[in-house]
């Protein structure tokens, strides 16, 4: 039976808020193809696959019937798990620990572009309560934002700065839109969408796939000789209706990540984990997630920002990868996580490569309601 | 006598517009369709499958397409229905019209089948095995309805 | 086949056309309810809650989420996973896999679609394709139709033949009290039933309900300690999923993804003649034609002898095989629950917990899934 399970390539093609020459096949074998010819994997090779879509963002019900030719799932197992891309990595996991299968394809896609973004995600909501009020994942995060700020007195342009820095850093990110050098002034002077939130603190609809490919201990030793294991995961969903939570807080993702800290066998993770990927769909997660995350105090993200720590030169660089702001859609937002993750682990970052030795990463990922359900995976060079 | 405690519902409507995009195949395929009435597969570079609708790769030999092939417009329907019911068309908004034929038809060339309306409603009057063509319209607009349906070889 | 992981308990709500007096949550909550007072269990025991639905009929995206105070799954692990008509199924193979994997003990799957609060049609119609498929596409009952003219023209399966699949299958469902259509039928209704889509009657085809369906997955450990009921172990599991476009399988009814799964769980369940060493089984028939031209695909009989299957009476309740003592799809479709009530009739079986629908000494069962791609998802159970 096998023990571990390592990610043994990757493969990411550009985001863009609209690939109109794409249609959803050409989306996905981009990267499919691409990952199996980086490895030289034959298809008859692939063990089984699991993908990441959603049918409301297609605007297809079984939203992975467009794609099972071009995944490489003719006449084989695939299933879809329609949610973030990094439940995808934990469930391709599990799938090759059950040992039934040795490897297993994860991919994510999304062609946002194509639906109008504001209704389908008012659909989350439920009809009796809700809805009716026009939610959708903007206002609903605007809630959460507004709710953490007052709890923890946090002044509005600490969340700016950190929109700020994530586009800034974006800009050595091929596969973004939406690096450019930003000031904090620039953020607050965007136009406001939702209070408090301003449109650069927002993320964008956009058009996007990746892909990775898992394996057990043994396979991994025949497609690499640099795999990065899977050491920890954990899950967790929070309460449905917004009122239901205390929105300053992500309980959801404190039990996610004691789960996946309890796996990995790490006891500090302010000093354990050497990088994080977070998926900021708002600026303010980029400082209310480190505290879910148990890297600093509650109430203290800003000043995690302030001491320098999280820089790409600092001890725990956070998203050097620009992050979700940068230009992700949906989906594929926490695969590629999880993909800028394993290449700061091997060395392939290229341009957004940090200094600092990584062998221990932590990738988040979430979808829902005010980032209703969270997901922690743990990377390890060992 | 008691009264049953009346039972509520909340209606919700929502309208989703989507633009699908074609991408470079389809939008190639929908094109001779509007401007040449002309009906393409696509081969797969490996096996030499034609398949309809076009599409970027075989699944079977997971290797890419890679040559238009001209098919039909004659065809053997292989199989067929005549719808009876109407229900709500999510394309329209609006019940569909019934009855109305439709088929999978293996058109000459292609390896695979399509699916389109037939010119004939009646079951009395369709068979499995016989030769159809297509139909086009005379306003086309780049869709697979510029095909107006398919009607038996006389 | 990996490590041992075995359904030990189950629960359904009981099936109709409407629910009116309960909403989405309240129905998945029963059939939650169900399954723990089965398993003798609390929410306190379950590690992970792992669920499916087909958002699209009852127009709630990411229903997991509203979901949670019904499934339980609040502030625990859950995952959705939703592969169109096989969904139930699917997330009854995910629950194995999580046991399996080593780190979960005890799974609940829930499965559910309140076919009521929807157009189930016009959902059916949007996993078309939008560019080839939509206009023509009339649902499941059409593609159906397509298949049936196809395999009736080829190998002169009858109408009769046909019926006689609703006619076992409905009448089955009068031993099941959780079945929707719980009423006895004849040839004659079946042959006279309202033309839908020629072939396709009424009566050939199965209705829309309003149904939830949960099932505990537990790790060896578990099963063996705290199961009330005999453990239905997992034998044997595949998946098959094929091209994108129906119009791209050739002889439809025949589910090509259907023989390559069972190809693939025989092997592993060491089964060399089905028929006979099958004790009973679960498909998810959607329409009459469909179980014929499934009793080929999975090796019951030759292709193209479906119909002379049916009339020989092996698949009766009586017969060497009994396929659907639940009564089937064609008694009770609540989709995105379909798929997982036939792998939990199946394990009611090999628990031996069939009531008044056992199939006496019942101890390898086997359940199907289905959905408008045809694809598969097969499952093999079995008793100790």
């Amino acid at each position: 039976m096998p023990e571990r399970v390592a990610i043994i390539g990757y493969f990411q093609s550009r985001c863009e808020p609209e690939k109109r020459e794409y249609h959803i096949t050409d989306l996905v074998y981009e990267v499919s193809s691409g990952l199996l010819n980086q490895l030289g994997m034959e298809i008859k090779e692939l063990d089984n696959i699991v993908s990441c879509s959603q049918d409301f963002i297609d605007g297809r019900t079984i939203s992975n019937r467009t794609i099972p030719e071009v995944e490489g799932a003719y006449l084989k197992s695939e299933a879809k798990l329609a949610g973030d891309g990094t439940q995808a990595v934990f469930y391709g996991m599990m799938r090759i620990l059950s040992g039934k299968y040795r490897t297993c394809m994860v991919l994510a896609h999304a062609k946002m572009s194509e639906g109008p973004q504001n209704v389908i995600a008012n659909a989350m909501f439920d009809p009796f309560f809700q809805r009716p009020l026009g939610f959708d994942e903007l206002n609903s995060a605007a809630l959460q934002a507004r709710r953490y700020l007052h709890r923890y007195k946090i002044p509005e342009d600490k969340m700016a700065e950190a929109a700020a820095t994530a586009l800034t850093r974006a800009q050595k990110n091929e596969n973004v839109f939406r690096g450019k050098k930003t000031t904090t002034r620039q953020v607050l002077n965007s136009k406001m969408v939702a209070s408090p939130l301003h449109e650069l603190e927002v993320y964008l609809p956009a058009d996007g796939a990746c892909a990775l490919m898992l394996a057990d201990e043994t396979a991994a030793g025949k497609w690499t000789d640099q795999p990065v294991w899977l050491a920890g995961a954990g899950v967790c969903l929070d309460s449905y209706y917004l009122g239901d939570r205390d929105l300053a807080e992500s309980r959801a993702l404190s039990k996610a990540a004691k789960k996946a800290y309890k796996m990995a066998g790490i006891k500090n993770p302010r000093q354990e984990i050497d990088l994080v990927e977070l998926s900021d769909y708002f600026s303010f997660q980029r400082l209310l997630y480190p505290e879910a995350l148990g890297l600093c105090e509650p109430g203290n993200g800003s000043r995690l920002m302030d001491s320098g720590k999280s820089d790409p030169e600092g001890k725990q660089p956070l998203n050097p990868s620009g992050g979700v702001l940068a230009g992700n859609p949906l989906c594929v937002s926490g695969l590629t996580r999880v993909i800028e993750s394993a290449k700061q682990i091997r060395g392939e970052a290229g341009k957004l490569q940090v200094k600092k030795e990584i062998r221990t990463a932590l990738s988040q990922g979430s979808y829902g309601p005010a980032g209703q359900s969270q997901c922690v995976l743990l990377l390890s060079a060992k | 006598m008691t009264q049953e405690p009346k039972l509520l519902e909340v209606s919700s409507q929502a309208n989703y517009p989507y633009n699908y995009s074609a991408g470079r195949l389809l939008s190639f395929f929908f094109r001779a369709l509007r401007d040449q009435q002309k009906i393409y597969g696509r081969k797969c570079s490996k096996c030499g499958k034609v398949y309809i609708p076009p599409r970027p790769v075989c699944g079977p030999c997971f290797a890419e397409t890679n040559e238009w092939v001209e098919v039909g417009p004659k065809g053997t329907l292989e199989c067929f229905t005549v719808v009876y019911f109407t229900f709500l068309d999510p394309m329209t908004g609006k019940k569909r019209p019934v009855p109305y034929g439709y088929g999978l038809i293996k058109l000459d060339r292609a390896d695979t089948r399509i699916q389109h309306f037939l010119s004939l409603n009646d079951p009395r009057k369709i068979r499995v095995g016989m030769r159809v063509e297509a139909v086009f319209n005379e306003e086309r607009e780049g869709k697979l309805s510029d095909i107006k349906w398919f009607r038996p070889v006389e | 086949m990996g490590r041992r992981a075995a359904i030990i308990a189950t629960g359904q709500t009981v099936h109709k056309s409407k629910r009116r007096e309960v909403n989405i949550v309240e129905l998945i909550h029963e059939a939650v309810s169900d399954c723990l007072k089965d398993a003798e269990m609390t929410m306190a025991d379950i590690d992970a809650v792992l669920i499916g639905n087909m958002e699209h009929f009852e127009g709630v995206y990411n229903a997991d989420l509203w979901a949670v105070d019904g499934t339980g799954a609040w502030l625990k692990h859950g995952m959705k996973i939703t592969t169109g008509g096989t969904t139930g199924a699917s997330v009854a193979h995910a629950g194995y896999y999580h046991v399996a994997s080593g780190m979960f003990d005890c799974v609940l799957c829930v499965g559910w679609e309140k076919q009521s609060d929807g157009d189930t049609t016009a959902g059916l119609i949007f996993q078309a394709d939008p560019l080839f498929e939509r206009a023509t596409m009339s649902g499941a009952i059409g593609t159906f139709a397509l298949a049936a003219s196809e395999y009736m023209n080829r190998f002169g399966i009858t109408e009769e033949q046909a019926a006689r699949v609703a006619v076992k299958n409905r009448g089955n469902a009068l031993n099941n009290p959780c079945a929707h259509l719980r009423k006895a039928i004849t040839i004659e209704n079946v042959l006279q039933s309202t033309p839908l889509a020629y072939p396709i009657k009424l009566l050939d085809m199965c209705p829309t309900s309003d149904g939830a369906c949960a099932l505990l997955v537990a790790s060896e450990k578990i099963a063996k300690k705290k199961s009330p009921n005999p453990p239905a172990w997992f034998k044997a599991l595949s998946t098959r999923h094929d091209q994108p476009f129906n119009s791209d399988l050739p002889l439809l009814i025949n589910m090509r993804s259907l023989r390559d799964a069972a190809k693939e769980a025989y092997a592993q369940a060491g089964i060399k003649n089905p028929l006979k060493e099958i004790d009973v089984a679960e498909l998810y028939e959607p329409c009459t034609f469909a179980e014929l031209s499934w009793y080929e695909a999975l090796g019951f009989c030759e292709l193209g002898q479906g119909g002379k299957l049916m009339d020989s009476g092996a698949t009766q309740m009586s017969g060497e095989l009994p396929v659907n003592p639940s009564g089937g799809v064609i008694s009770t479709n609540c989709i995105g629950a379909t798929a997982m009530i036939r792998v939990a009739e199946a394990a009611i079986q090999v628990m031996g917990k069939g009531g008044a629908r056992q199939v006496e000494g019942a101890k390898i069962a086997l359940a199907t899934g289905f959905g408008g791609s045809f694809w598969t998802e097969l499952t093999i159970l079995e008793r100790d």
